[in-house]
Parts: C-alpha cells; sequence; structure tokens
C-alpha cells in the first residue's frame, strides 16, 4: 500500500485538474469535420451526390474534382462528404440499441443473478455460436436489404458484447466493499445499482461502444459492398468502394477516397475511445 | 447454555453459514458432490449494550462473515440474532432499514469502501436523504458537523476519495456511518491497512467517539495488542466457532483455551529481552472445507486426547465471564485434564 | 564498526523515480553496513521506502529509475554493474524472498522444479543430486512429507506454505544474504511465528546476513539483532535492538513507540505521531521529521541532519537525540 502524502496536515490541498489526454484531443479534433459534413453536407459538397455528368468520367483528381469523378461523371469528394451522413448515421444505430439494451440487460442480471442472469446467459451463448457477421448477413438476408434491417440485424447480435462486459462489471463491483457499504447504509437495491455500482461499471462499455462504432462503420460497409446495406444510388462509402472496385487499376480515386474516409473515421473512434477509457477511469 | 448477564444488545444463538466451494468442470460433470466452506458454525455471542467486544482469529476463521451476517451483508442458513429483541434475520423493507440506522459497519479497506465518482459531501448528504435525517436547509451544517466530529476540515466535503489518505479515508468511512446516528458500530478490521502513528489517531477517534456518543463497537481486529487496549471483553474464533469468550483482562491473563493461548504466545511481544525460542504452534491452520471432526483445534492442540476427535465441546461458563470450548475446562469430564 | 567486517556495504544510495508529476527522491543517502550472520531490521511506515532500498541492492530496478551510490559486496559495486554480472550475485550470493509469495512462484511450474532450476542455475546440481537437494530444503523449511509435495503446485500449498516454499528456493543457492521483504505481512501470527523462528534457526544453521524489511516493531523486536529505521527515504536511526527499545534517539523512532498501547493504560487515548510523512517530490527543509516532531526547534530547520554515530554502535540524525525522554511504558 502506498499513501501519496499530502500536506502535513489537514486534506492535501490543490485538487490537480484533470488534463484532456492528447489521444482524445486527437480524436475530438478529427471528429468535428466529420461532425460538419455530416450536419450540412450541402453547404461543404461543390456538387449534387447523384448527378450524372456524362461530360466529366472518370477524371483523375484535379483543382475542379478534388477527388477525382467516377464511371458516371459524379464528383467523389462530393458523394465522400454526403456518404458522411449515412456512415455516421450507420456508426450511431448499429451501436446506440445495442448499447442500450445489453448494457442494462447486462446491469440488472448482473445485479439480480439467479435465473434471470442464466436464462439471458443461455440466450447470449445462442448468439454468440455463430460468426458474428454470418448470423448478420443471414438476418438481412431473411428481412430483405436495406439498411433499416441491417440495423435490426445488427441490433439483435450486438447487444450480447455489452451484456457481457456489463454483466462482468456489476458481478465484480457488487462485491467491492463501497458497493456492501451501499447496502448495510440502507440504500434500496435500485440505488445501489443506478447510483453506486452503474457509474463505476459502465466505463468499459462506453470506451467499447467507440471502438464498436468505428467497427459499425465497417460493417455497414462490408453489407454496403455485399449489397445488403444501403442501395445505390445512395452516397455510402462501403457502397462506394464497391462501385469503383472495377476501376482499381484505370481509376483508383473512386474507391481510394471513400477507404480512406472510412480508415480515418475508423481510427476518430478508436481514438476517442481510448482517450475516454482514460478520461473515465477514477482516480485512485 | 449460559445464562445472559447485563443487557445484551445483540444476541446471536447458533449462527451458520457455509458458502458453496468453487468447483472444477471435471468434478462437476462426475457428479461430485459439491463441498461447502464453513466459514461459521453454531456461533452462540453476545453483545453488551455500550461496551467494546473485540473479534480475534486467525485468517478465514470467519469474522468477517460474522460481521456480515450481523448486518445483513450475507443471508445466516440456520440460526438467530436477536437485536435489543428483535428478530434481525427477518427484517425486510422498512424495517431492515431502521435496523440498518441503528446497526452499521465500518469496513476495512480505506480504499475501496468509498464510490471513487462520489465527493466526501455527496456521499454523507445521500445518507441523510435517503434517510430523510435533515431537511434541505440543514443539510450542509450537519456534512460540516459530521465532518469535524471526525476531525476533518469543512472543505473536505468538495474532494473526491482519493485525495485522502488512508487514515483520512477511514475518518470518512467513520463520519458516513455515524450520518445514521447508529447505536451499535460493526468495525471489520478498521485500522488494519493504516500504520500504527495514523492508527493510533483513528483508535483515539473511536474512543472519543464512543464515549460522546455511547457507541457499541464490535471490534474485528487480528492486532492482539490494540484488541487488548480497546474492548471489555473478547472472542477467540477458529475454523468457523467462537472458542472462548472472556472479558480483556481475564482472557490476556489467564487465557483457557489451548488455540488462546497459542495466539497470544505467538504475537510478536515488544521487549527483545522476552525472546522464546521454540513457536508456539506447529502445523497449519486446517482448511474450512474440511474441519475437523470433534473439536477443530485438535489437529494442533498440544493437549489434544481421544474425546476431542469424536466429541465437540460447547462453550461452557468456567467463572469470571469466561466462556470456553475445550474438553479440558469440562468440568463433568472424566477424561483428560491439563 | 570497519568495513571490511561487512558483507554488504551500502554508501550514499540514492533511488530517483521519475513520475507525471516530478521526480520521487525515494532512496536519498542511506548507508550502513550489514555484519555476517547478524539480521538487521529495516523498519518505517509505509511508503518510506523500505522496499525501494532492497530492489535497489539487488539492481532490481529498470530505468527510467535511477540508482546512484555504493553497494559493495565482495569487493565489487553492485551499483551499475552491468546486468549479466550481476544474475552471479543475485540469487546466487543475495537471495530475496517476498511479501506475497503467490506473485513471485511461478504457478505453472511444480515447487520441486523450482528449487531444481536454482539449483542447477546456481549450484550446477542437477538430476538425483538435485532431487535429494530438494527433499532436503523442503523438510528444512518445515514442510511435512517433503519429497511427496515436491510435485506439488504453488497454488496447492497454503500462504504459509507458500512462504516457506519461497525460503527453500532462495536458499537452494546457499546465498550469503537474504534480503526479505516483508515476509510475514501477509500471515496470521501463528504461521508469522513459524516463519520468523525458521529464519532465525536458518541463520544460524548456514551462517547468513538477513536484512529483514518490516514495519511491525513486534517483528523487530523478536527477531532482530540490529535495526535501522527509516523516515521519507533517509535512514534516521540505527542501534542494536535492545538499545532501540529500551531508549529511542530519534524522535521519530520514540513517536512510533509511544503509538503502541501500553499495558496499563486499557481505553485510554493512545499518542499518534500527528500529521503525515512528506511528499518527496519536494526537498524537505531541514529534519523531514519536523512538521511533525513534538521536540522540533529552529535547529532542526538548517541543513537536513546527517546520520551521526553515538557511543555504542547507535547512530542516529536527530538534532536534540540528547534530549528525548524514554519510551517510559510498559510495553506488551
Ligand atoms: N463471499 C464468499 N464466498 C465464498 N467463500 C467466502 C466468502 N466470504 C468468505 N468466504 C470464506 O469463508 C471463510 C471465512 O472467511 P472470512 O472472510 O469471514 O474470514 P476472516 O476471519 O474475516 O479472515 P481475515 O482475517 O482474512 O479477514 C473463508 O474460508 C473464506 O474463504
Ligand atoms: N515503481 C514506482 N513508481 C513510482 N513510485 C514508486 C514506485 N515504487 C515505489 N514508489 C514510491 O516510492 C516511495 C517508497 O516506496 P516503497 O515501496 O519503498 O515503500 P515501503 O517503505 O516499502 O512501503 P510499504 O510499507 O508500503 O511497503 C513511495 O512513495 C512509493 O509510492
Ligand atoms: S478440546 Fe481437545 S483438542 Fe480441542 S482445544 Fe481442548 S484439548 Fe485441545
Ligand atoms: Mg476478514
Ligand atoms: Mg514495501
Amino acid at each position: 500500500m502506498t499513501t501519496t502524502a499530502p500536506t502535513t496536515t489537514g486534506v492535501p490541498r490543490a485538487r490537480s485538474r484533470r488534463r484532456v489526454k492528447p489521444t482524445l484531443a486527437l480524436g475530438l479534433v478529427l471528429l468535428v469535420p466529420f461532425v460538419l459534413a455530416a450536419l450540412a453536407p450541402r453547404l461543404l459538397a461543390p456538387y449534387s451526390p447523384t448527378d450524372f455528368d456524362y461530360s466529366a468520367i472518370l477524371q483523375a483528381p484535379s483543382a475542379k474534382h478534388p477527388f477525382g469523378t467516377d464511371n458516371f461523371g459524379r464528383d467523389v469528394l462530393s458523394r465522400v462528404i454526403h456518404g458522411t451522413r449515412v456512415d455516421m448515421q450507420i456508426a450511431v444505430f448499429t451501436t446506440l440499441f445495442p448499447f442500450v439494451f445489453g448494457s442494462l440487460l447486462g446491469a440488472l442480471t448482473g445485479f439480480v443473478g439467479r435465473w434471470a442472469d442464466a436464462v439471458v446467459g443461455r440466450v447470449a451463448d445462442l448468439v454468440v455460436v455463430f460468426p458474428f457477421l454470418v448470423l448478420v448477413i443471414a438476418i438481412v438476408a431473411v428481412l430483405g436489404p436495406g439498411l433499416t434491417n441491417m440495423y435490426i440485424a445488427v441490433s439483435a447480435v450486438g447487444w450480447v458484447a455489452y451484456w457481457r462486459l456489463v454483466r462482468g462489471e456489476v458481478v465484480a463491483h457488487k462485491q467491492t466493499e463501497y458497493a456492501q457499504a451501499a447496502r448495510v447504509l440502507g440504500f434500496s437495491p435500485t440505488r445501489v445499482l443506478l447510483r453506486h455500482i452503474l457509474p463505476n461499471a459502465i466505463t468499459p462499455a462506453i470506451v467499447y461502444l467507440m471502438t464498436d462504432m468505428s467497427l459499425g462503420i465497417l460493417l455497414g460497409a462490408s453489407l454496403g459492398y455485399l449489397g445488403l446495406g444501403a442501395q445505390p444510388p445512395t452516397p455510402e462509402w462501403g457502397v462506394m468502394v464497391a462501385d469503383g472496385k472495377n476501376f482499381m487499376v484505370t481509376a483508383w480515386w473512386i474507391s481510394g477516397f471513400p477507404g480512406l474516409a472510412l480508415t480515418l473515421a475508423g481510427v476518430t473512434f478508436s481514438l476517442i475511445g481510448d482517450g475516454l477509457a482514460d478520461a473515465l477511469r477514477p482516480r485512485s | 447454555m449460559t445464562a445472559v448477564e447485563g443487557d445484551a444488545l445483540l444476541d446471536v444463538r447458533g449462527l451458520t453459514k457455509t458458502f458453496p466451494a468453487p468447483q472444477g468442470l471435471v468434478d462437476r460433470w462426475r457428479g461430485k458432490p459439491r463441498k461447502v466452506v464453513r466459514a461459521l458454525t453454531d456461533v452462540d455471542l453476545t453483545v453488551r449494550r455500550g461496551e467494546t467486544l473485540g473479534i480475534v482469529g486467525e485468517s478465514g476463521c470467519g469474522k468477517s462473515t460474522l460481521a456480515r451476517c450481523l448486518v445483513r451483508l450475507y443471508p445466516a442458513d440456520r440460526g438467530s440474532v436477536r437485536y435489543a429483541g428483535e428478530d434481525v434475520l427477518s427484517l425486510g423493507g422498512d424495517e431492515l432499514r431502521r435496523y440498518h440506522r441503528r446497526v452499521q459497519m465500518i469496513f476495512q479497506d480505506p480504499f475501496s469502501s468509498l464510490n471513487p465518482r462520489m465527493t466526501v459531501g455527496q456521499v454523507l448528504r445521500e445518507v441523510l436523504t435517503v434517510h430523510r435525517l435533515r431537511p434541505r436547509e440543514g443539510m450542509d451544517a450537519r456534512v460540516t458537523e459530521l465532518l469535524s466530529l471526525v476531525g476533518l476540515p469543512a472543505e473536505a466535503a468538495g474532494r473526491l476519495p482519493h485525495e485522502f489518505s488512508g487514515g483520512q479515508r477511514q475518518r470518512i468511512g467513520i463520519a458516513r456511518a455515524l450520518a445514521l446516528e447508529p447505536e451499535c458500530i460493526v468495525a471489520d478490521e478498521l485500522v488494519s491497512a493504516l500504520d500504527v502513528s495514523v492508527q493510533a489517531q483513528v483508535v483515539n477517534l473511536l474512543l472519543e467517539l464512543q464515549e460522546k456518543l455511547g457507541l457499541t463497537v464490535l471490534f474485528v481486529a487480528h492486532d492482539l495488542r490494540l484488541v487488548r487496549h480497546l474492548s471489555h471483553r473478547v472472542a477467540v474464533m477458529y475454523l468457523g466457532r467462537v472458542v472462548e469468550v472472556a472479558p480483556t483482562n481475564v482472557l490476556f491473563e489467564r487465557p483457557a483455551h489451548p488455540y488462546t493461548r497459542a495466539l497470544l504466545a505467538a504475537a510478536p511481544h515488544l521487549d527483545p529481552a522476552h525472546r522464546v525460542d521454540a513457536p508456539a504452534l506447529s502445523g497449519e491452520l486446517p482448511s474450512p472445507l474440511d474441519v475437523p471432526s470433534g473439536c477443530p483445534f485438535r489437529t494442533r492442540c498440544p493437549h489434544a486426547f481421544d474425546r476431542c476427535v469424536t466429541e465437540r465441546p460447547e462453550l461452557l461458563d468456567v467463572g469470571a465471564g469466561q466462556q470456553v470450548a475445550c474438553h479440558l475446562f469440562d468440568p463433568a469430564a472424566s477424561a483428560g485434564g491439563r | 564498526m570497519s568495513a571490511a567486517e561487512s558483507v554488504l556495504r551500502v554508501r550514499d544510495l540514492d533511488v530517483r523515480i521519475p513520475t507525471p508529476r516530478g521526480e520521487l527522491h525515494a532512496v536519498r543517502g542511506v548507508n550502513f553496513d550489514l555484519r555476517p550472520g547478524e539480521v538487521l531490521g529495516l523498519v518505517g511506515e509505509s511508503g518510506s521506502g523500505k522496499s525501494v532500498t532492497l530492489r535497489a541492492l539487488l539492481g532490481l530496478h529498470r530505468k527510467p529509475v535511477r540508482v546512484t551510490g555504493e553497494v559493495t559486496y565482495g569487493g565489487h559495486n553492485l551499483v551499475g554493474m552491468p546486468e549479466r554480472k550481476l544474475r552471479d550475485v543475485r540469487g546466487a550470493q543475495i537471495s530475496m524472498i517476498f511479501q506475497e509469495p503467490m506473485t513471485a512462484l511461478n504457478p505453472v511450474l511444480t515447487i520441486g522444479e523450482q528449487i531444481r532450476e536454482n539449483l542447477r542455475e546456481h549450484r550446477g546440481v542437477t538430476g538425483r543430486a538435485a532431487l535429494a537437494r530438494a527433499t532436503e530444503l523442503l523438510d528444512l523449511v518445515g514442510i511435512p512429507s517433503a519429497a511427496t509435495r515436491l510435485a506439488d503446485y504453488p497454488h496447492q500449498f497454503s500462504g504459509g506454505m507458500r512462504q516457506r516454499a519461497m525460503i527453500a528456493i532462495a536458499l537452494a543457492s546457499e546465498p550469503r544474504v537474504l534480503l526479505a521483504d516483508e515476509p510475514t505481512t501477509a500471515l496470521d501470527v501463528t504461521i508469522q511465528d513459524q516463519i520468523l523462528r525458521l529464519l532465525l534457526r536458518l541463520r544460524e544453521q548456514l551462517g547468513m546476513s538477513v536484512v529483514l524489511v518490516t514495519h511491525d516493531l513486534g517483528v523487530v523486536a523478536q527477531t532482530c539483532d540490529r535495526v535501522a529505521v527509516m523516515y521519507a527515504g533517509r535512514l534516521v536511526e540505527t542501534a542494536g535492538v535492545t538499545d532501540l527499545f529500551r531508549q529511542p534517539r530519534h524522535a521519530y523512532t520514540l513517536g512510533l513507540l509511544r503509538s503502541l498501547p501500553d499495558a496499563g493504560a486499557h481505553r485510554r487515548p493512545l499518542r499518534p505521531i500527528t500529521g503525515s510523512p512528506p511528499d518527496l517530490r519536494d526537498a524537505p527543509r531541514g529534519c523531514a521529521f519536523f512538521p511533525r516532531c513534538a521536540f522540533g526547534t529552529d535547529a532542526c530547520l538548517g541543513a537536513e541532519p546527517p546520520l551521526v554515530p553515538l557511543s555504542g554502535e547507535r547512530a542516529t540524525a536527530c538534532v536534540h537525540h540528547a534530549q528525548l525522554p524514554a519510551v517510559g511504558e510498559v510495553l506488551v
């Protein structure tokens, strides 16, 4: 045990401010263009994302078309910008429900234990015996392609990870002395769970949410690429990468720039996740 | 059974608590019966109003389990606990909450017994709010009052637990318990994690508060020197059982049970001139999964005889308020003897 | 005490640990000699630098921790010695045991394998001879039916047995010095008592010197020949064990002894040392104990008082050592 030495008497003085971690700061800075593009694509994009221009097909990046044009003469930059909204929406919608549902269920079953825990555990086992992507594809195949069905499919599978994470944390935190102290202080179980255990147990899930968002975008892109997600001509990065695959050698920019956007978004969320992990950890 | 003298505040009879032992998958498949950890077996104990009862014993002998059963953190398997005549083990809902207002616990670990995300003020205010102990206006004054009661400045209210030293956190734990104005405090290894110099500060605080508020204290600890200093009476536990209870001076000057004698002899004396060569006790504590038959101490006891294997000694009165669970002290016994 | 007699000679030992909030000067100019066959107690409160000192003796600190000074063993300075050469000393001539045996034992090797590994590495003993020696060692530390317990894994041992096994492993190389960092703090008193007696017996039989780190003054009184008291990274007093308990010559030692309960004062207030130790990131002004000291005067606030020899084999860093009262109570 090491006690950080306080000043000679009383309480240590200066409550040292927590500095924002460089990773978090960088992640947040990188997020800004994505947010702007998602909120106001029309203001940022120089052209329409869907209008064909047969006079300017497969043009290499130039001052007029910084990201070049595709095989229908559409401006790739404008499509990437408009795609941001769709992909950010995918990032949020593929993760929000699993996060909320999985975490709440995890908190509940971890806290109550017994049969509730056992039942949910069996269901979760059932879900995870299938590879994630295969299961999602199967569900989408049954429901039909499209973004809404993709959200449903991902939610049906994605909650398990959050359930696991939060349940494990809650079980662990239930044993801590502060949680037990809360019970002896006569607090109701609801209060012990929501006010004391959950704020401490939710951190890993929040951090995972960030990673999951980048995974969500990639998943949306993969499904788009397979033709099961966003449908053409919706500008979606995955679909765009797929559309450009035949021109990979002659016109790399058609797939290249949406691919870059995908990677950058992934890195951004990961950075934020990393930074949050640091920032949310209580100091000891 | 012995008659209860004095004013019994807490009366524990036959308290028994087991935990299922962890079992490997292979054993489970083979259908082996699941073993149990016998944490407490038929514990009888009386705590009198206003006294400090010390509870000592080796690691794993069930001290914390007893403390936790008393505050209803663990459900007991069997037995009864009466608090001022009321059956504690059957309390539920609001009754349990009222019980917790009267009987509070302070935890061992000053680093984990406080929610790392709540300031000291929030911690205290929450207790006052949940139990509706103060109207909103009186709240801040009461927080300050509680802090000063445990010797912390009012500005401590705005700080998080990690900003305090070990001894200060233990003070916060005490303030939190005192917020409920309890009559009885169960202190599980209150000062074990602290340095001697800081221990003394917290012990003084406890003494002072007890004086001021008339608290009854259950002082669970393994430091015999401190237990001797603080307690009016001491209970010695071994493998889930109480093997001896006596007034402090009697216990330390005339320990009866062979285990108590060994425990006292093993505690390192502060006088270098007072050295002994032979270890006080050989052998290790048996596993609580396999408690020996008869007397639990017989595997290490230098006086064990055949009756100790077959028959379990009861906790019997031997005069001067001393109770011992050892066949050597059974007046009815014909065999054995010291 | 002439330095030639000492097994281990420590001079001006300094350990600096960089932390996010500034450099922590954890050990500040420690000097002592370890004599052949003695048990030297190193006591002090949590964070005073006992473990850091011990680790520095064996060169266990890694960058960015900076260790300077001299640790002379067998005519060589261990500080700054290349890792390869250090390995011949570490484990072979100087062994170490830790507070938490479970973290120091390898969970996937049997106890026997771990003892034999040490025998092979440091004594070149292998095969049948190693097996026989391993059994002997386990027997020596008091583990019943040693031959069969050699095949056990650490998790099959109880806490006390693990600590014994640790000692057996440490002894396999027949070291001349044993560094023990709170070897009994995690154990029960009855087991602690067994382990300490074991250490004393082994010291006798093998003629080892032992440095015993502890914060339990009772353990010191019962086990050590000499005591070094550490405060805020410095040795503030060294003395023979009897002298130390009879008449401390440093206000901090006196404070420690006085803060313990005494026999005749049931439920009377104790006398704690007020305040808490200084932050070792800021160099203290004068004596590091001054802010908590009841005897301090302006004379204590000059340069930090050095450890000066007194009569006999004592030394103190207390300016007012001559004015300190006796402990004056019955110790139990
Ligand atoms: N929640 C639990 N689940 C399973 N076993 C438990 C639990 N709590 C305690 N035990 C077991 O019950 C026995 C008694 O433990 P307890 O913590 O009461 O001992 P203790 O006397 O407080 O020991 P220490 O001095 O180490 O704190 C031990 O064998 C322990 O492993
Ligand atoms: N690796 C490290 N990084 C940062 N600080 C450290 C490190 N190791 C030790 N310290 C600091 O160095 C100081 C001395 O620590 P050390 O472990 O030697 O104390 P100790 O006397 O052994 O205490 P204890 O009785 O708690 O074991 C403490 O302030 C501690 O926080
Ligand atoms: S009952 Fe027997 S074994 Fe138990 S303590 Fe007494 S003499 Fe020893
Ligand atoms: Mg305990
Ligand atoms: Mg240490």
